[in-house]
């Protein structure tokens, strides 16, 4: 699947890089420990999470994921917004708990 | 080739600009994917060490066609106790630190884990010097 399939859920919105939906999405990682995320993530992992720091776009950079899902109606701060454009990771803002949002992404990609 | 970062301790905004810049060099040389990438984890948890504990550090890289050799030297607080630091888990890291989502206690684990070599040594009230090798 890709970044844009998961545009077409309810509540959710992109915050920048639409450049960038076409994305490939192959798994997904929920997890607000870095150090969780950057040892156990892989390239191409649509990462779930309500952290709203720009480290996390560093992270998303580095490990090569394909989009962050900010879950909880959590809002991103400006300057990680700035860093993911420059970066071209999509960020994803959703009202759904990540847990929903997991349950989504696993049916969406092994259903 | 020889490579040297300068970190600052407390500008987390700037961490992870030295692993990103250190992992565009290492594509470029056509390094080994599986190798690159747990250099990028070591380096990163390293990185993340000066910002989070040091008041300032350097990193140099230095790679040849046998090995990847990091050294991070920072002038800082210091480990009083370096076999604790190392358990999982274990963090000194500030509450501040911590809800940005790092200090869980896994950074020393991670570079240990993903280097064939890590050498720790530290001196209280001066600083630390962390030496990671991955052969090629």
């Amino acid at each position: 699947m890709k970044v844009a399939d998961i545009l077409k859920w309810e509540n959710t919105k992109i915050l920048c890089c639409e450049e960038s939906i076409a994305n490939i999405i192959t798994d997904g990682y929920v997890s607000d420990l870095l150090s969780d995320v950057i040892a156990h993530a892989n390239e191409n992992m649509a990462w779930i999470t309500i952290q709203t720091h720009k480290n996390i776009v560093a992270i998303a950079s580095l490990k090569e994921l394909a989009c962050i899902i900010i879950t909880n109606n959590n809002i991103p701060a400006d300057d990680l917004i700035e860093a993911a454009k420059q970066e071209n990771i999509p960020i994803i803002t959703t009202s759904m708990t990540s847990f929903d949002t997991a349950g989504k992404l696993y049916i969406a990609l092994h259903y | 080739m020889i490579l040297t970062y300068k970190v600052q301790g407390g500008d987390f905004s700037n961490a992870g600009k030295c692993s990103s810049e250190v992992k565009k060099v290492l594509k470029q040389l056509n390094i080994d994917h599986k190798i690159i990438k747990k250099v990028v984890i070591a380096l990163y948890e390293g990185e993340v060490n000066i910002v989070a504990h040091a008041y300032h550090g350097v990193i140099t890289v230095e790679i040849n066609t046998e090995k990847i050799k990091i050294t991070l030297k920072d002038e800082g607080p210091g480990i009083p106790d370096i076999n604790k630091a190392m358990e999982q888990g274990y963090s000194t890291a500030s509450p501040i630190v911590r809800e940005l989502g790092f200090g869980a206690g896994m950074g020393l684990p991670n570079m240990k884990k993903n280097t064939d070599y890590m050498h720790i040594s530290s001196e209280v009230n001066k600083g630390t010097e962390v030496i990671l090798i991955n052969y090629l």
